[in-house]
């Protein structure tokens, strides 16, 4: 388990190398010059531009700029701004409202999708079934941030049930509406993901033994079926939460929640080019440390790949 | 219909069973007219093609038919003169497991991955007699025991993938043999297995069989697993009971070309170097059923009769009964 | 597109067992069944509406011509079906005139996708050994930056973002998805009896690969990234609506609803139309996909 451990988290450092490294390369080969950009329509003294260039390593080659970064995220310094406050903090401030955001959509897909697919998955090809799967096709096929734009509009500005946007009211009230709409939209995969998986399990030839040593159905679908079925949605459920803090940049922009999508679109705009990498590089190490989890957890339920 | 061959009442009675499953294409007639009887302690093979309707038969004795697409449109099947297709739902499930019992053909698929092969086996315990997790964890290590798996109280926490085919066998026949049913039914049982380990699974059916009084249905192509186990075969092709009789004289003695033509195929198995002699043709389209009887279309000795009517069930013999109209015939010259 | 996948009948393989027909289980006449005809109805018309706005605005004048701004945010008339946008011009025309922009976005990527992800995911699933360890590694790193801050980070280079820049961005990590699927998919494959029977045959690899791996592994990726249109569709327009895909002068969707969000009160029909137009091209390209899905991957089901 321990040795598995290690060769899995060195297996994360290419990844986490390219990734980044990817990432680095696209931002500082934006156009135009930072320091311009920080300075606007007053030139600075030549002298001043060099300093700053120096400080903040500009002149070194493409690369060696990259290797002094990523060595500085590993001693969990990720660089400053051009303002001189610590990347990190900066991050660290606003991640919170995204990772309430994202969590509280996380555990409602949690709830909505694992009932709707459960749900379709018992009732295969029934009138319920169906029902399920027009729920699961409208939520995927109406664009997320229209119903952004049409939930916000009506429970927020019309009926007044909560701040259309902003988190002053604070978590959960200001949060339960854009954490609805991700919900809902990411609910949809969920849904069907457990559905077929539930219907494949449900023609298993384990279940007819099941139903030959006389259980009761009750028992065959919480004994047998669930835990079996949920094999492949806990992988899926894993990953997706790194990747609701990813996806959660449109619904903030609507909601107007100040979180690391907000940040991050602040930054490009202003050419703060270490923040935006800061962002992604934070967001690829949670990414591979959930998938770390999930593959090390995936053991407890699927015995057949316990190490 | 057959005299019965004792007074003693039948601890099974399969009384004109017919099964169809609807299908895309329209209906398929799986079973067509069954009849069968076993008396406890007895063992009676089931030898067919796929697709002769053996292994329906075997599910819907067990009840884990799906239906739809499957449905039983006619008959009775007696277990002790009880009806197992009136029953209701809840007296089905306290017979299955408890009263017969079934035997899977590919025990890894048959076996829960995600829970230890002790818990499987405790399950019957636990849910037919109430035990509590301990005492049924120590009833299957019995079993696991019983059934002749090494070190069992060890690998009473093991799952069914740490096991090897021949051990998941076992384990699976100490499933069925936890609550010491009267009637356990063998879907296949060594279909999956290595030839070595077929032969100790059949050993161990034979011996649990004759030991606890049991009855046995076992259900194969296999023409040597009926001739080693079975005391009685039934032959059953396109859905119907074509011939049955006591093993060893049916096989030394057919009187249907089909169980000729099966026996004819092991028979030359032994005279090594020569050509099997398949039966040409393949069976008939269970949609569209022919007429007459069945395999004309495949026998060498039809005529106008065969491919006419239906030929039924009679005596040819002492408790034999063929389905032919040329049984004479081939008996003389078998 | 062609519903069969067969093996050239002068292959020597064929002789020794038949490719089977990944298509096996569909219907005969699938294309009668009312999903595929409803969804495809719609998915057409779009493609129409996108090739050939003019069709449907009667070749009258352009999205920004005939403009009068003093009629601003007017409510739909019979003069002006969708009522009149900011400028002051027709909004109907220009509502037309929006589906192009996605359209395009959302096929061309998904064609893109769909290209890389044959190419690549062959060659890692047949190959495998060092091919398959450098292109999954490729595929990790890919898959480890959230879609959405990737194709940010990509637009945020361009100052001025048109249909292709945004299709670039877009397209630039849209794959490993797909690339990852339709390696698993050739390593089903790869040894069938078919392909052995090629390989002793004397075939080399381009062929074999050409003439039976990628034809018969290939349907559940096309199934894939046809269910993937729709998503790209949205996010064209989701991106472009906080700001971020396309710019003006380009007529879209998500522009006439990001300038809509502001005239929320006054002018309410501004935001209706195009999230109505947008919503149905989406919907349709999903239920498309699903039908598609349903009809040729049975493992979909």
């Amino acid at each position: 388990m321990l040795g598995y451990t290690v060769r899995r988290i060195l297996q994360m450092i290419p990844v986490l190398l390219g990734a980044t490294f990817i990432i680095y390369a696209l931002t500082f080969l934006m156009p135009g010059d930072p320091i311009s950009a920080l300075t606007g329509e007053r030139p600075l003294p030549e002298a001043t531009v060099a300093q700053i260039r120096q400080a903040y390593h500009l002149d070194d080659p493409f690369i060696i700029q990259y290797g002094n970064y990523i060595l500085g995220v590993f001693r969990g310094d990720f660089g400053i701004d051009f303002f001189g406050r610590p990347v990190l903090d900066l991050i660290l401030e606003r991640l919170p409202a995204t990772f309430a955001l994202a969590m509280t959509a996380w555990v409602l897909k949690l709830f909505v999708g694992l009932i709707i697919g459960v749900y379709g998955g018992l009732r295969r090809g029934q009138a319920g079934d169906h029902f399920a799967l027009v729920f699961t096709v409208l939520f995927m096929g109406v664009p997320g941030f229209v119903i952004a734009l049409g939930a916000q509009t009506y429970f927020g500005v019309h009926l007044g049930w909560v701040d259309p946007a902003g988190i002053r009211a604070g978590w959960p009230m200001a949060f339960i509406l854009p954490a609805l709409v991700m919900a809902l939209e990411a609910a949809a995969g969920l849904a069907r993901l457990t559905r077929t998986s539930l219907v494949d399990v449900l023609r298993a030839e384990y279940l007819r033994t099941a139903k030959a040593k006389g259980l009761s159905p009750k028992r065959i679908i919480w004994g047998h079926a669930l835990r079996n079925a949920m094999i492949p949605v806990v992988t899926y459920l894993g990953l997706s939460l790194a990747g609701m803090l990813g996806g959660a940049v449109i619904i903030e922009a609507i909601f107007n929640i100040p979180g690391i999508g907000g940040l991050m679109v602040s930054s490009i705009n202003n050419k703060e080019g270490t923040i935006v990498v800061g962002i992604a590089t934070l967001l690829v190490l949670v990414y591979l440390v959930f998938n770390l989890l999930v593959d090390l957890t995936y053991g407890l339920i699927d015995p057949r790949v316990r190490i | 219909m057959n005299k019965p061959h004792e007074a003693a009442p039948s601890l099974l009675e399969i009384k004109d069973l017919r099964v169809e499953f609807a299908t895309r294409q329209g209906v398929a007639t799986a079973i067509n007219g069954v009849n069968l009887s076993l008396q406890r302690g007895r063992s009676l093979g089931i030898l067919g093609e796929s697709g002769s309707g053996k292994s329906v038969t075997a599910r819907t004795i067990m009840g884990l038919l799906d239906t739809p697409p499957a449905r039983v449109t006619h008959g009775q099947i007696l277990l002790n003169g009880e009806d197992l297709l009136a029953v209701n739902a809840k007296r089905r499930r306290s017979l299955n497991g408890a009263s017969v019992a079934m035997v899977f053909q590919d025990a890894l698929s048959a076996l829960n991955p995600v829970h230890p092969v002790g818990r499987q086996i405790g399950e019957l315990y636990r849910v037919h007699r109430g035990y509590s997790r301990a005492a049924a964890k120590r009833a299957a290590i019995e079993m696991m025991d019983r059934v002749r798996i090494p070190a069992a109280a060890k690998r009473v926490n093991d799952y069914p993938h740490q096991f090897s085919g021949g051990m998941r066998q076992r384990i699976v026949i100490a499933m069925a043999l936890a609550l010491d049913p009267e009637l356990l039914i063998a879907d296949e049982p060594t279909t999956a297995l290595d030839v070595t380990v077929q032969a100790q699974i059949l050993e161990l059916l034979k011996e649990q069989q004759s030991e606890n009084n049991m009855g046995l249905i076992l259900i194969t192509h296999d023409i040597s697993v009926v001739r080693e186990v079975t005391d009685e075969v039934a032959v059953m092709y396109a859905g119907r009971i074509i011939e049955r009789g006591p093993t060893a004289e049916l096989l030394a003695h057919p009187a249907h070309p089909y169980t000729r033509g099966l026996a004819a195929s092991i028979a030359s198995e032994e005279l090594k170097g020569q050509q099997l002699p398949a039966i040409p043709g393949s069976p008939p389209d269970l949609l569209r059923l022919p007429q007459g009887c069945s395999f004309a279309a495949r026998c060498p000795l039809a005529d106008q009769a065969c491919t006419a009517t239906i030929p039924v069930l009679q005596p040819v013999a002492l408790q034999r009964d063929t389905a032919c109209f040329k049984s004479e015939e081939v008996l003389v010259h078998a | 597109m062609s519903t069969t996948t067969t093996v050239n009948p002068l292959d020597g393989a064929k002789a020794v067992d038949r490719a089977p027909d990944k298509v096996r289980g569909a219907h005969r006449r699938w294309w009668l069944k009312p999903r595929f005809v409803i969804s495809g109805a719609i998915v057409l018309l779009m493609i129409v509406m996108a090739a050939f706005p003019q069709l449907f605005t009667g070749f009258g004048p352009g999205p920004t011509e005939n403009c009068d701004i003093l009629k601003s945010n007017q409510p739909p008339s019979a003069e002006h079906l969708f009522g009149i946008d900011i400028q002051g011009c027709d909004y109907y025309t220009n509502v037309i005139y929006g589906a192009r922009a996605s359209i395009l976005v959302g096929i061309v990527v998904s064609a893109i996708a769909f290209g890389i992800a044959a190419l690549v995911g062959a060659l890692a699933g047949y190959f495998g050994g060092w091919v398959d360890a450098v292109i999954s590694r490729i595929c990790d790193m890919a898959f480890g930056l959230p879609f959405i801050l990737a194709a940010i980070v990509v637009l945020q280079l361009f100052g001025e973002r048109n249909v292709w820049t945004v299709i670039f961005a877009l397209a630039l990590f849209s794959w490993p998805g797909g690339v990852r699927f339709m390696r698993s998919s050739v390593l089903e494959v790869r040894n069938r009896e078919y392909v052995q029977a090629a390989r002793l045959l004397g075939a080399g690899n381009g062929r074999i690969l050409r003439k039976h791996i990628v034809p018969n592994a290939i349907t559940p990726l096309l199934v894939l990234q046809t269910l993937g249109v729709g998503g790209m569709i949205s996010a064209e327009a989701g991106l472009t609506f906080i700001g971020i895909g396309l710019t003006p002068p380009a007529v879209s969707w998500g522009l006439q609803l990001a300038a809509a969000r502001e005239y929320i009160d006054a002018a309410p029909h501004l935001l209706m139309f195009p999230a109505i137009f947008l919503t149905i091209t989406v919907l349709g390209f999903v239920l498309f996909g699903e039908a598609m899905r349903d009809e040729f991957d049975p493992k979909g089901k």
